[in-house]
């Protein structure tokens, strides 16, 4: 849970290693406007057992990168360069019958539509008991007695009958926890959650939540959450990273990152969704202008066009030098990509007031105390 | 999309920000009249057999005794999971269907069953916007024409008048005025979106039926378009039938909220009683699922009830309650009677046979003496139904005080 990941994340990291390490990842597809740069060096870490959530508007990059790390850039015109370490292999080196082996057994990916992702001429068991079988050689007996076992445990009622349905035959949730049961039936050591949840109603959301959660418990895999959604972060995630037009603009444990953001954009993310105990009296204040055209990104900081407090950073920074990812005013483990000196105090009394005016006070003092 | 019609976009958003301070929806006005009235409203889609013949084998109850009101100038949301028939009552509203049964009024005007002739007049006082901003604009007609449509259409303007005003309509909506003649593929999810704003707006109507209007939106695209919303809401004093999922734009939109569940509304009431003071056991599920960023703030998450399963199907949903077979505190009488929506406060309804605040549901049915029967649901030849539970749009001026177990009065 989102708690216990402050405390830890400096340490743990030395002992074990991380399972999952990308370094300067980058995803480019040459077009015949010119070059598009889904994803410019992206760098993380991720340990067994914890998630990561990666929140972004669509077109940052984040689907893209996950991709990457399922080699499912492979055999397109993508040019994909950089380190993607996987238990000390990296996924870029191995050949494309290496990758497959690897792929569903070590690595996984729940897609945000479930019924745009299984076959419609197959049924569900069959295709469960398919991603078995590749890993596994085992007889279609056994390889369906075990997408059995897997739909009883994602919860699907009366799994040895629904185990011969076609997935039209399900509802939204349910075929979300056949594609759960396929992606966990080889006991994958990450697992790749596209917007799972986004398709899908309020309180089926918070089923399959709480059933990955149970899951990833139960295996001890490390999950990659994809999401635009700031809650869904809330609760799943122990490090966030917070990515805009190819780059991680802000990346640390999950409550650092919400209870003090450092990152202009992270603050209009956090703005700009009412709240269910919000003041409706007040305006939402929504991020300025669109998306930038990852053709041809803003000079500089990406965000600048974008961005409410650019007049607070000296000179021409913003517009004509790209911010590192560097640690903040808060401690190594919260990077941010900002020229802004001192966004702690202007999130303190010019975005808090605005978003949550009850947590003003409070909450600084209480986020101080906890990283002494 | 280009790059260039991106960064010409911006200006254009960055504009209407300042522009206008409305609060508009905050606040319901006290005593507003109602501009649309639906009562026992039903639509049930035929199921056909497959085959040469056709028989109908049974109905989708979409939309099954559904009755609201919607004041001048206000917001009145409809909320609910995907299948519970809010878009379809969106649909009957705007008469894109028409009813099974019950009654439609706009403006005291009796609109059910209006024909084709007489929905002409109508189509100026009630407009909708569409859920997905890529198939709701004709790829092959540009901007100018599809916003001026409306206008050539009704024929309210002069040819050599129309672009003007669709000009003045484009920057009301915070696009670029001198963009008319592109098409809908050069713009970006949110432009496109206020487009079928702009659309909407040509006629001038009374009421608007939103649509999921944000939800294909990215989310810092989708304050953009509330705010749009309700600045239109303050200068034109529109009426909006707000329909959307997500529960905190709406609670943030409308002063006045309606939570359907599978063709029938569970509660109805304002903002205060539906968000702080819920008593159906379904919008108190609702509340509790949606995922709360300020839990990281503040320590922990509140406790999740989890409701079991899937909605049932609405071609044969459960009998009495349509909620029992997911509701936590169901018991025998649910199955037997259906529960009438009961008004507990001055604005609010909830239908329940056994309401109460999350934790504090009566054990005991509140409803067993009106409908004339024992706790169990059986026949109480003893009691005598209340026989005036017939389901009002809007709300009366008495009501069962369930705090204090007496009739309050307004």
């Amino acid at each position: 849970m989102s708690t216990t990941s402050l405390s830890t994340a400096g340490t743990a990291a030395s002992s074990s290693g991380p399972l999952l390490s990308v370094r300067e990842l980058q995803v480019h597809f040459p077009t015949q406007d010119g070059v598009v740069k889904a994803v410019n060096g992206l760098t993380f870490d991720l340990e067994a057992g914890k998630t990561l959530g990666i929140v972004g508007e669509s077109g940052s990059g984040k689907s893209v990168s996950s991709m990457a790390i399922m080699g499912l850039h492979r055999g397109t015109n993508a040019k994909v360069s950089g380190e993607i370490e996987l238990a000390g292999v990296n996924l870029l080196d191995i050949s494309a019958d290496e990758m497959r082996r690897k792929r569903g057994r070590d690595v996984s990916m729940i897609f945000q539509d479930p019924l745009s992702a299984m076959h419609p001429y197959y049924t569900v068991g069959n295709q469960i008991a398919e991603a078995y079988r590749v890993h596994h050689s085992v007889s279609r007996k056994i390889a369906k007695q075990r997408a059995v076992e897997m739909l009883d445990r994602v919860g699907i009622p009366t799994p040895d009958k629904r185990v011969n349905d076609y997935p039209h035959q399900f509802s939204g949730g349910m075929r979300q926890r056949a594609m759960i049961a396929m992606g966990l039936i080889n006991d994958p050591g990450l697992l790749i959650a596209d917007e799972p949840t986004t398709a899908l109603d309020v309180t089926v959301q918070a089923q399959i939540l709480d059933l990955l959660q149970d899951l990833q418990r139960e295996f001890n895999s490390a999950v990659i959450i994809i999401t635009h959604d700031l809650g869904v972060v809330a609760e799943m995630a122990d490090d966030v990273l917070v990515m805009y037009a190819g780059r991680a603009v802000e990346h640390g444990p999950c409550k650092e990152i919400l209870t003090h953001p450092e990152m202009p954009y992270t603050w209009g993310l956090l703005s700009s969704v009412p709240d269910l105990s919000g003041d409706t009296g007040a305006r939402l204040v929504p991020i300025p202008g669109n998306p930038p055209s990852l053709l041809n990104p803003p000079s500089g900081c990406a965000f600048h066009p974008r961005c409410a407090h650019r007049d607070k950073v000296p000179g021409d920074l913003c517009r004509t030098e790209l911010p590192l990812l560097v640690p903040g005013q808060r401690g190594a483990h919260h990077t941010k990509r900002c020229h802004l000196p001192n966004p702690d105090a202007i999130y303190a009394t010019e975005v808090l007031p605005e978003i949550a005016p009850d947590l003003v006070g409070g909450a600084g003092e209480d986020g101080a105390e906890e990283l002494r | 999309m280009t790059n260039e019609t991106i960064n010409q976009g911006e200006p254009d958003d960055m504009a209407i920000a300042p522009r206008i301070e409305g609060r508009s929806a905050a606040v319901a006005p006290a005593d507003a009249k109602p501009i649309l009235e639906v009562d026992g409203l039903r639509m049930y889609f035929p199921v056909r057999s497959p085959g040469l013949i056709r028989r109908t084998v049974g109905h989708v109850q979409a939309v099954d005794g559904v009755s609201f009101q919607v004041a001048e100038a206000t917001s009145l949301g409809l909320v609910g999971e995907s299948g519970c028939g809010k878009s379809t009552t969106g649909r009957l509203i705007t008469r894109l269907y028409e009813p099974t049964a019950g009654a439609i009024r706009f403006e005291g005007q009796d609109i059910t069953h209006a024909k084709a002739g007489e929905l002409k007049p109508l189509r100026r006082e009630i407009q909708m916007i569409f859920q997905d901003p890529y198939t709701s604009l004709n790829p092959r007609q540009t901007v100018g024409s599809i916003v001026g449509a409306p206008l050539a259409i009704h024929k309210v303007l002069p040819k050599d008048k129309i672009l003007p005003r669709v000009q003045e309509l484009l920057e009301v909506v915070g696009l670029n005025p001198e963009h008319y003649n592109r098409y809908p593929h050069e713009f970006s999810g949110g432009q496109r979106q206020r487009i079928g704003i702009a659309r909407a707006l040509t006629l001038q109507p009374k009421l608007l039926v939103a649509d999921e209007p944000v939800s294909a939106l990215d989310v810092s695209i989708q304050a953009q378009v509330v705010n749009l919303l309700q600045d239109i809401q303050t200068e034109f004093g529109v009426a909006f039938l707000f329909i959307a999922h997500d529960l905190a734009i709406v609670r943030h939109f409308c002063p006045e909220i309606a939570v359907m569940y599978l063709g029938k509304i569970v509660e109805i009431g304002d903002r205060e009683s539906i968000y702080t003071n819920a008593h159906h056991p379904y919008t108190q599920a609702l509340l509790s699922a949606v995922p709360d960023v300020k839990q990281a703030a503040t320590g922990g998450r509140m406790e999740r009830i989890r409701l079991q399963g899937d909605v049932p199907s609405p071609i044969n949903p459960p009998s009495g309650c349509r909620f029992r077979t997911r509701c936590p505190i169901a018991q025998e009488i649910c199955a037997r009677h259906e529960p009438p929506l009961l008004q507990i406060g001055r604005k609010h309804k909830v239908a329940c046979h056994f309401p109460g605040r999350l934790g504090e549901a009566p054990r005991e049915p509140l409803t067993a003496g009106l409908l004339g029967v024992d706790s169990e649901g059986r026949p109480d030849p003893g009691a005598s139904p209340s026989t005036d539970l017939v389901e009002q749009p809007g709300y009366a001026d008495t009501w069962f005080d369930l705090d204090n177990k007496s009739i309050g009065r307004a």
